[in-house]
């Protein structure tokens, strides 16, 4: 039975640590700006045309 | 800043999506086939390569590896290099991983069909091959993590993390799983035995769930979905939760394969446990998914891909709560060996992966020919085929799998089993009649898209490279404030790969260490004893024709079970099978006790015609059996290798002794069918199985004798 006692701690210590990490980056607004990432994929279609030389705005 | 302008390579793209559709029909072709055996085995025309044995793992590779494997590679393809503002890393890579992977699929096809196989399920394909996988693999990592690195956009998108995570934890899967002894070209042993064998084997086939056909296709799901549906995802926040929760917990789930089996307990709870907290990243991925969409259903209405990314979505959510919910020992009880796993699978297989595909192919493909689709009214037909087909394939299943669990399990007032194994077979058989049209249905839907997607090419103009421009990034990335880790670790790929395989690594070692060392998990048994190698060929021709895939080696500890079959099966008796045998499907009944159980001319009936001895059965005929002759040849070379894996015959002997044993064997048993009037002619490949199987389960039965003999 040791073994199963072992994986406990094991995977309850992982657990915990990442729970801290989770609960210690949403205090520290850490996700403040996971506005942009989502939304900067929708614009960065490139030309439909492959004109060699035509140029897109982007930013 | 300097803009810089490069170009995309829709080529490899390109390649890939022709794969996906033409290995995608092959693979559905074969699941057909497979399923219209299970009630008219005649179908197998007399032909080892087409039995069900053989066209089963056909099937499960195909559409896994070939279907969704190209899908994965078609998707990642086009979205990394989007998402990292940056063509792929090496044109030339893309061409081998391309390339090479179609040849291993050849390869793998071929030899499957030839009988060639580890007996490992979803892990079938022979140690050449897996060496072959393991560098298209890496080559494929390299051209992955070197797109990475020279990306042009700072921020890693979530997807791009799935797939990181996809390539570290399927290299190791792969690499953990494949160990094996190669005994020629084209056979090898594992080298783990019995209850090793097993949970490595699930650790392995549960993970290639997660970690092929689940994470690769989430990442696929961040991408596209917000692009089809034009909108932002609906929490980016959400999305990493999602992934650093699962990817974590999924590794621990695999012994939820193994409930009631001979596996240690504890490792049992744990998988359980795990199973059922893997329910919240699942359903926040889901709601994740489906929540994008708010405000904008009326949209569903008009796209067919949207049409496509919702029931995947559905299906994924459907599949990742009846998971945990099918991991609960309680409901296990009744679910495995049945039919209603295979249900399960399938909706993860043809809603969340068949339905993700299709619809990344309906949205990639007119924009890579730069046109649009050619018929919307043919893809909305499609789809609602392949729902259809979807419902029709899994509520049949869902319901011969309970019904056949419960006449298993049913008793009459005397005590005695009710029902015969073959009735509850035969009793279902119109459920797998209607599973098969549903299986039809949702194939034709697919020969639909290809037909679709072919006009639509027609009318395209291909753009294999696609001009874009971006800034390069900076050599140092100005930070607001204070930096945190996540951010931190976010910009640097390699360091997240690092951080990933060590998550993911402790997370099987912890599970996969203590079973190896603890010896007590594996109770010794004195009268256990090495095949003969007359038996040892018979497990080899048990193998290679799949036996497996159809009957179980594993009586777990119910009244029924026991009943039915005998004692229930021990840990230390599995303690020289390399492979493990225990199977996962009960269509025809188990054989861990099946040794000693009916004569040897029983048997040879049986395996030339099953209906002679069990009228209505729905085992096809192994007739070839009959005429091959057993390749003896080898025998040298299996005890050597045996021996190598621990297998304690005595020294030397291999080299004759075996020979003369073997002869031996073959001659008594010759004798009993000779008696039955049966002329087999020793040397046949059927008198090696017939000594296999009835060796199965003997050795636990002279138990109790040896000890009363002792005293």
């Amino acid at each position: 039975m040791s073994a199963i006692i072992l994986l406990l701690i094991a995977s309850l210590s992982v657990a915990v640590v990442f729970l801290g990490a989770f609960i210690w980056s949403v205090k520290h607004h850490q996700f403040d700006d996971g506005f942009s990432p989502p939304r900067r994929i929708l614009f960065d279609d490139p030309p439909v045309e492959n004109i060699p030389d035509q140029s897109i705005n982007k930013k | 800043m300097e803009i810089e302008k490069f170009y995309y390579d829709n080529k490899t793209v390109k390649w890939f999506g022709y794969a996906v559709m033409f290995w995608g029909i092959v693979g559905m072709l074969a699941g057909l086939w497979a399923a219209i055996a299970m009630y008219y085995p005649a179908l197998n025309l007399g032909l080892p390569a087409t039995t069900f044995g053989r066209m089963r793992p056909v099937h499960t590779n195909a559409v896994v590896f070939a279907f969704v494997g190209n899908g994965i590679f078609m998707g990642v393809y086009y979205s990394l290099q989007r998402l990292c503002k940056t063509r792929m890393f090496s044109d030339t890579l893309s061409k081998i991983h391309f390339w090479g992977w179609q040849l291993i699929i050849v390869a793998g096809a071929i030899t499957l069909w030839a009988g060639k196989t580890t007996g490992k399920e979803y892990a079938e394909l022979e140690w050449p091959i897996d060496i072959a996988i393991a560098v298209v693999w890496i080559i494929f990592g390299i051209n992955l993590f070197g797109t990475i690195i020279r990306r042009r956009e700072s921020h890693i998108y979530v997807a791009i993390w799935f797939y990181i995570a996809t390539w570290v934890t399927v290299a190791m899967l792969h690499i953990v799983n494949s160990i094996e002894l190669p005994v020629s070209m084209w056979k090898s042993y594992s080298w783990y035995a019995g209850v090793q064998d097993a949970l490595v084997q699930w650790w392995y086939g549960h993970n290639a769930v997660a970690f092929f056909l689940t994470t690769p296709y989430l990442g696929l799901m961040y991408y596209f979905l917000p692009k089809a549906a034009n909108r932002p995802i609906y929490s980016y926040r959400l999305s990493i939760i999602h992934f650093w929760a699962l990817i974590f917990i999924y590794i621990w789930a695999g012994p939820h394969h193994l409930l009631y089996t001979a596996l240690p307990d504890w490792a049992q709870s744990l998988g359980v446990v795990f199973s059922i907290m893997l329910i919240a990243p699942s359903w926040g991925g889901m709601l994740n998914g489906l929540f994008t969409l708010r405000g904008a259903w009326d949209k569903v209405k008009e796209d067919p891909v949207l049409k496509f990314l919702v029931v995947a979505i559905t299906c994924y959510g459907m599949a990742t709560l009846e998971g945990p919910l099918l991991s609960l020992k309680s409901v296990n009880t009744i679910s495995h060996f049945t039919d209603w796993t295979i249900a399960h699978v399938h909706i993860g297989a043809l809603g969340w992966n068949g339905f993700l595909t299709f619809g990344v192919l309906y949205w990639l493909i007119p924009r890579m020919w730069n046109t649009t689709l050619y018929s919307k009214k043919l893809a909305g037909t499609h789809f609602w085929i392949g729902t259809i087909g979807i419902v029709l394939y899994a509520i049949p299943l869902y319901w011969a799998g309970f019904t056949q669990s419960m006449m298993w399990k049913n008793f009459t007032e005397e005590g005695q089993l009710r029902f015969q194994f073959l009735e509850t077979v035969t009793h279902i058989i119109p459920m797998y009649v209607t599973r098969s049209i549903g299986g039809a249905l949702y194939l034709s839907g697919a020969l639909l898209m290809v037909y679709n997607l072919r006009k639509t090419i027609a009318k395209g103009n291909f753009i294999a490279n696609e001009a874009a421009e971006a800034a390069p990034l900076p050599k140092k990335i100005p930070t607001h404030g204070k930096t945190y880790w996540h951010r931190w670790i976010e910009r640097r790929p390699m360091q997240m790969l690092v951080f990933s395989l060590i998550a993911v690594a402790i997370g099987g070692m912890i599970e996969l260490i203590p079973t190896f060392l603890v010896k007590s998990n594996i109770p010794t048994i004195s009268s256990v004893k090495p095949y003969t190698p007359l038996e040892l060929h018979g497990r080899d021709i048990y193998i290679r024709e799949g036996c497996y895939l159809c009957h179980s080696q594993m009586v777990r500890p119910f009244r029924d079970e026991v009943a039915r079959y005998g004692e229930y099966s021990k840990a230390g008796e599995f303690v020289y099978d390399h492979p493990f045998q225990w199977g996962s499907k009960r269509t025809g009944p188990d054989l861990a006790r099946v040794g000693g159980k009916y004569p040897d001319s029983w048997h040879y009936n049986h395996m030339l015609d099953p209906t002679s001895m069990s009228p209505g059965s729905i085992m096809p005929s192994y007739v070839w059996l009959m005429d091959h002759e057993l390749d003896t040849s080898r025998t040298g070379a299996m005890i050597r290798a045996m021996r190598k894996l621990g297998v304690p015959y005595p020294d030397g002997y291999a080299a004759d002794q075996a020979g003369k044993d073997l002869a031996r064997q073959e001659a008594v048993i010759d004798s009993s069918l000779r008696a039955d009037k049966i002329q087999a002619g020793r040397n046949k490949e059927i008198v090696a199985l017939i000594a296999y199987l009835q060796r199965l389960g003997k050795d636990i039965k002279e138990a109790p004798k040896e000890q009363t003999a002792s005293k």
